[in-house]
């Protein structure tokens, strides 16, 4: 394969390599069952444990428990699900938003179906949730808000902080918050913002595949998805992935120690891509500040999506049509519409998401790529 | 950020002349090392007091760590600034604006310990309160029930300013009242017993007893906690000792008489207590029997396992509930960990029916009985590891596996 230029970060960041290191040696060595109570055994869930302390020190929580699963979708659906199922005597209510992650929206679709009554708040047409529109929507029986950090496909911050204030006085509520796309990216007082539940990714910062993380805080339980032991604090039975939950909490450390250089070295980058993308009259640039310093998203209205998708990869580079996990889906994308695009619209979705290798002549190599692109396609576009 | 130091009160020690100039000397290491994570932090003394400098931290970080402290009553946050009318008063002002929630009653209570200020108390109760009540139009004052009580108090260095009076935990400096064993088994009543006898201001050394493979790692790990979680309270290092039981434990069993196996066993542990105790300069044994709880802790079965020992037996949850006990234990910090399913020495080979009325007699024919005894204490004592913890000490999970794993 010839030389890329992968632009599909948020999609999957390539593991380090230092994390592939840690990911090789501990499989290598540390073949043994941590609940096995043989010394390997015990070596192995102690390497978990200095993998969870790693990661609580790293993401700067002091209390709570770090958990860890197959992945962000895991990590969204045991919070969501599972703070739901246990606290559905508290009542039967459940806030969240229009554009949340698929593992999300689609746990909450499932717990409609059960009898929880859900509301999705709608987001303006730059893509964020109004705090006030979630004090609105609470009610005495609202148990749970989940709302994501920054948005997979068009890369709005939304305001976690406001959030948690405005929860902060009901104890009754718990907030959940997908920050798979935030982790390591942008800086996020935990436990400052009042967040019960937080989910994240070990392969969006470059860790392996299979491990998702849930900050669990303290004195919150959750009714487990899975029957089993009780590995994970009795939440997520299943003998644990050692190696990769090590591999983890590496890429875990490397990304926060890194969050606040990268975010500075990236922003440049997005800045750059949305004025271009701005200034292109058949391009039209999606969500607005605050936003996430390592996505753009743009719409070409007329064109399906997969064909510049392709035709960018014509010229070596790689990116997404959205989110990646619905990218086959040919339906609009259910953020897009939320934002208030038509349905046309909403199908022409490019989501280009950088990561720390990329410099500024990695965009003018995608400027210009886009450029050629559009002057082939421009005769073409049907007006929708 | 409104406050500036820290002061903190001993309370009466009762401790006079020579003595007090001790402990205090004593106080100030302790709260040096319970505020290592703070850089920057300043400390200084007055006659029967102890001063911190936050240099910029928040005081509530600091206040939560040093209240858990023993030898110190109180606490409070104060601003401070030089002792003079208009400071005063400017400081008095800062204080009241700067509580969470603005307070409709108050209270002031100024005290001149430098009688060469000008005002006297009664006068300065006038003048800072009359100034407070001008700049806050909503705020009376409320004598009786003050939602707020404004301090000043005046010293010749400087005047404080605070409001606050965070109670601490008490008790004596360490090691105020000399040095004593602590037998920790990793169970919910000794770490209590050891917290106890700490604030009273006993130097503890603790020491575990340990079996393997009748016993597991993961149990001496947890005592290892345990030691960490009492050095946290003190505010000084504290020494675990280690001692290898099995071989003893075993021959016990071996010599038929299951009823009184847990009294052999708790004579032997307290003979090794007592040669350690001898070796490191300690004047009694600590541990954490309540009257009753068990068949050894029948009296007894505390009057023949006792005279196994000659040192002052102190045993500071003798009366207490059970339920007292878990309560103080949670308080502490200790129960979680206490709770972890690991197997100690003494709930293993649990004869059926102990014996709650052991005879001496019986009891010294039998260890008469048993002449390699003396020699397995002798080889225990030898091969005891003894470890120096501190509240930071790493616990193996912090050392598992390779640093560049992670």
């Amino acid at each position: 394969m010839k030389e890329k230029l992968y632009m599909d970060y948020s999609a999957s960041a390539p593991l380090l390599s230092e994390v592939a290191d840690t990911l090789l040696e501990v499989t290598r060595q540390i073949y043994f069952n941590p609940s096995s109570l043989h010394e390997g055994g015990i070596q192995a869930a102690k390497l978990i444990q200095r993998s969870r302390t790693l990661v609580a020190e790293k993401l700067g929580t002091a209390s709570g428990n770090w958990l860890f699963t197959s992945g962000g979708t895991e990590s969204n659906n045991l919070a969501v699900k599972g703070a739901a199922r246990q606290y559905r005597n508290r009542g039967k209510h459940i806030i969240t938003t229009a554009i949340e992650h698929a593992s999300v929206h689609e746990s909450m679709l499932q717990l409609q179906e059960e009898g929880f009554k859900v509301t999705f708040l709608p987001v303006g047409r730059e893509g964020h949730v109004s705090v006030s529109d979630v004090e609105a929507a609470l009610t005495d029986e609202t148990i749970l808000v989940s709302i994501m950090h920054v948005n997979n496909e068009i890369g709005t911050v939304q305001p976690i902080q406001e959030i948690g204030r405005l929860l902060s006085s009901r104890p009754r509520t718990l907030f959940h918050v997908d920050a798979v796309q935030s982790i390591g990216k942008l800086p996020l007082d935990i436990e400052g913002c009042g967040i019960h539940l937080l989910s994240a990714s070990a392969h969006k910062l470059g860790g392996p595949r299979g491990v998702g993380l849930l900050y669990v805080k303290e004195g919150i339980t959750l009714q487990p998805l899975l029957s089993g032991g009780s590995q994970e604090f009795g939440l997520r039975p299943g003998t644990e992935n050692v190696p990769s939950i090590v591999a983890a909490a590496k890429a875990v450390r490397l990304a926060a120690e890194g969050a606040e250089a990268s975010a500075a070295a990236m922003k440049p980058l997005r800045d750059k891509l949305r004025a271009f993308a701005e200034a292109t009259p058949e391009l039209k640039v999606n969500g607005a500040e605050p936003l996430a310093p390592h996505i753009v998203h743009f719409s070409y209205p007329g064109m399906k999506p997969e064909v510049i998708i392709h035709m960018l990869e014509q010229h070596g580079i790689l990116a997404s049509t959205r989110s990646a996990c619905s990218s086959k889906d040919s339906k609009p994308s259910r953020v897009l519409l939320a934002l208030g695009a038509s349905p046309s619209q909403a199908s022409g979705g490019v989501r280009i998401s950088f990561g720390n290798c990329h410099r500024e002549a990695h965009v003018d190599v995608l400027i210009k790529a886009l450029e050629s692109i559009i002057s082939q396609l421009k005769h073409l576009g049907r007006s929708t | 950020m409104v406050y500036d130091q820290l002061v903190l009160r001993y309370g009466d020690l009762t401790m006079k002349g020579r003595n007090r100039n001790q402990f205090e000397k004593k106080m100030l290491r302790q709260v040096k090392n319970a505020l290592t994570g703070f850089e920057g932090v300043t400390y200084w003394k007055t006659y029967g007091r102890l001063y911190v400098r936050l240099n910029g931290h928040p005081y509530g970080p600091v206040a939560d760590r040093l209240k858990e402290l023993f030898g110190l009553t109180s606490l409070s946050p104060v601003r401070s600034c030089s002792p003079d009318l208009e400071d005063i008063r400017a400081a008095a002002l800062a204080v009241m604006s700067a509580l969470s929630t603005p307070p409709k009653t108050f209270k002031m209570s100024v005290k001149r310990a430098w009688k060469k200020f000008p005002h006297n108390s009664q006068e300065m109760n006038h003048l800072v309160g009359a100034h407070v009540l001008r700049a806050f139009p909503e705020l009376s004052v409320n004598v009786r029930e003050p939602e707020v009580e404004l301090r000043v108090d005046i010293q010749e260095e400087s005047a404080y300013i605070f409001c606050e009076v965070i109670p601490a935990v008490g008790g004596f400096p360490f090691g105020s009242n000399g040095k004593a064993m602590l037998l920790l088994s990793g169970g919910i009543d000794s770490p209590v017993a050891g917290w106890m006898a700490m604030r009273k201001g006993l130097e503890l050394e603790a020491v575990h007893f340990h079996s393997y493979p009748f016993t597991s790692q993961q149990a001496t790990d947890k005592v290892i906690e345990l030691s960490k979680r009492l050095s946290y309270f003190s505010g000084t290092p504290i020494k675990l000792h280690l001692v290898p039981f099995t071989d003893i434990q075993t021959s016990l069993v071996q010599a038929g008489q299951e009823h009184l196996i847990i009294t052999l066993m708790r004579r032997a542990m307290l003979r090794i207590t007592e040669q350690l105790a001898e070796r490191h300069g300690a004047l009694g044994i600590v541990t954490g029997e309540s009257l009753g709880q068990v068949a050894s802790q029948t009296l007894p079965s505390m009057n023949v396992i006792g005279r196994a020992a000659a040192l002052p037996m102190l045993k500071p949850l003798i009366m207490m509930d059970k339920q007292e006990i878990i309560n103080l234990a949670v308080k502490i910090g200790t129960y979680e960990t206490s709770i972890l399913p690991y197997e100690d020495c003494c709930t293993l080979f649990l004869p059926k029916s102990p014996s709650t009325n052991p005879n001496m007699r019986v009891v010294e024919r039998i260890e008469a009985g048993m002449k390699e005894l003396d020699d397995k204490i002798a080889v225990a004592l030898q091969n005891t590891e003894t470890l120096m913890l501190t509240p930071n000490s790493d616990n193996s999970a912090a050392q598992a596996g390779e640093d560049s794993w992670f």
